[in-house]
């Protein structure tokens, strides 16, 4: 056996031994419970039928996961997107500018850390809704990535190629749009994934908290009619949603990364 | 233009430069007096660490100094400009811009606009876009216009690079050891290309080296410089060897051999290079 074959059987066989290890580790709790945990049989039977309809809609309190994911995929799209309109031009300014970097590099570090639902009061005194309120939680925890990465995509961007600028004599837009944007590009897009792997993080608690339709409150009304197959449903399609956002990102991030130049 | 401006056509008067570091002061340059004339190529020689970037970053108006004035074509140098273009020691291309749009957009900021300064209209698409053709041409890459920087290879990213600063019909050219980077075969055909185009352009050159042969093939007048801290113009060798040269004919020549030597002994005897840790 030649040396590219055994690495093929071990990029396959790998990850099939955690899986099993997964599934095995589950049986093992769901046979030894005493609470009824269900077993990876049962949940697999319960998700064929759940996914055999996902676009139901028995009104706001009881529809399809499809739905529910859509609902989800809409907060934070939203929220996100707000996040990206003021959190990447405002990193520009931050980068760029040494006086607004001294001016709110403090209020970043003090707001940065807060936990994003604490923040949900404030929407929702704000805003006087729960939907509007999860869309402000989003929009608070995603702009933090956005801001920072952009702004030191800006500090970063080599001197050389501010250089070309001073002597071409370029105007400040030209600069923004030839040189600035595409040497930031990388940086901002690594701010939008983290940005978007914590608002796929922090919707399902805030939809816990705020109710209405959305995945996180799907977990939350399956807890109180203890359908616990549904909960860990809900689980798997949060991790696939949140891997396949990611794997996307990483791609767009890999097409507009360009060859550093090298003398 | 009058006999002054064009023999003064670039003018540094009693120039230094001190940078402040973290550890105080320190002084690169001092007293730096300098004319060059109008299609002069001027190498500056010496060793690393002497400050001769640091003198062209001045002239480009990249800096500014501390001390003295500079003067171009009777106007003080307060900023950088096209008019005084810079080939970068690392090329200094835009890796997402293809060749041509390197050198377009040099091309477009020159001619795309109203100059009122020589009361010059701007030009339209196609003269600009004629304009970077001309410049690729010139360096040979017409075929490479549409690749990257990151497909072609160093010695095609300089030639990008030079082609870059030709375009814009700079006065004066600026050139930050251009093929410092590149391997002794690539580098003898840049300067050979180097010589037939300033022929043909007339530019005024100002070229940092530390290559010898180099100084003395290119060059009209080569100023060698001390070392450093508080380097300063050692001496200036004036090269009168007839154009066009040619780099083989000059391999046995004893003028040349003569200037290589003088060169040499400055370099090698009166300022012998001590690398402080």
């Amino acid at each position: 056996m030649n040396d590219f074959s055994k690495q093929r059987i071990i990029n396959v066989l790998a990850p099939l031994t955690g899986l099993a290890l997964l599934i095995g580790l589950w049986s093992i709790v769901s046979l030894t419970s005493t609470n009824n945990f269900p077993s990876p049989k049962d949940t697999l039977l319960q998700a064929i039928e759940v996914f055999k309809d996902p676009f139901y809609s028995n009104g706001p309190n009881d529809q399809g996961v499809g739905w529910n994911v859509l609902s989800s995929l809409k907060r934070v799209g939203v929220g996100f997107g707000l996040a990206a309109l003021v959190g990447i031009p405002m990193g520009f300014v931050i980068g760029r500018f040494d006086f607004m970097s001294r001016m709110f590099n403090p209020l970043i570090s003090l707001l940065r850390p807060v936990s994003p639902l604490a923040w949900l009061p404030i929407g929702l005194l704000v805003f006087k809704g729960a939907n509007p309120a999860a869309i402000w939680t989003i929009f608070i925890c995603s702009i933090w990535p956005m801001i920072i990465n952009t702004a030191v995509g800006v500090q970063r961007v080599p001197q050389d190629y501010m250089n070309v600028a001073r002597v071409l004599n370029l105007s400040e837009w030209k600069i923004i749009r030839t040189i600035l944007f595409p040497a930031v590009l990388p940086y901002m897009l690594t701010g939008v994934r983290l940005a978007v792997g914590t608002a796929w993080l922090v919707i399902v608690a805030a939809e816990m908290l705020t109710g209405g339709v959305g995945i996180g409150f799907w977990v939350w009304d399956e807890w109180n009619n203890l359908n616990v197959k549904n909960i860990i449903i809900a689980i798997f399609v949060i991790g696939i949603v949140g891997l396949i956002l990611e794997y996307a990102l990483i791609k767009i991030a890999t097409a507009f990364t360009y060859e550093e130049v090298k003398s | 233009m009058s006999e002054s401006v064009n023999t003064k056509y670039l003018e540094i008067q009693h120039v230094a430069q001190t940078f402040k570091t973290a550890k105080g002061n320190f002084p690169a340059l001092r007293n730096i007096n300098l004319t060059v004339a109008k299609g002069e190529f001027v190498a500056l020689i010496g060793h690393s660490g002497c400050g001769k970037s640091t003198l062209l970053n001045l002239i480009a108006g990249l800096t500014i100094p501390t001390q003295g004035h500079l003067i171009c074509a009777n106007r003080e140098i307060s900023g950088p400009g096209p008019e005084r273009a810079v080939v970068f020691q690392n090329h200094s291309l835009l890796p997402w811009l293809t060749c041509f749009e390197n050198v377009y957009l040099g091309v477009e900021r020159v001619f795309g606009r109203n100059n009122l300064v020589d009361r010059k209209t701007k030009e339209d698409k196609a003269q600009l876009i004629a304009r970077t053709q001309a410049a690729l041409e010139m360096v040979g890459l017409s075929q490479a216009a549409q690749k990257r920087p990151g497909e072609i290879s160093g010695g095609m990213k300089q030639r990008v690079g030079i082609a870059r600063a030709l375009a814009m019909e700079p006065q004066v050219l600026l050139m930050d050891e251009p093929f410092g980077a590149l391997d002794a075969l690539t580098r003898a055909k840049l300067q050979d290309e180097l010589l037939t185009i300033v022929a043909n352009t007339q530019s005024t050159v100002v070229m940092v080296t530390h290559d010898v042969d180099e100084a003395v093939l290119l060059s009209d007048k080569i100023v060698m410089m001390t070392n450093g801290p508080s380097a300063t113009i050692g001496e200036v060798l004036k090269v009168n060897l007839p154009r066009p040269r040619s780099r083989v004919a000059l391999a046995d020549d004893t003028a040349y051999l003569g200037y290589r030597k003088a060169v040499i002994d400055f370099l090698y005897t009166r300022q012998v290079h001590v690398e402080k840790v």
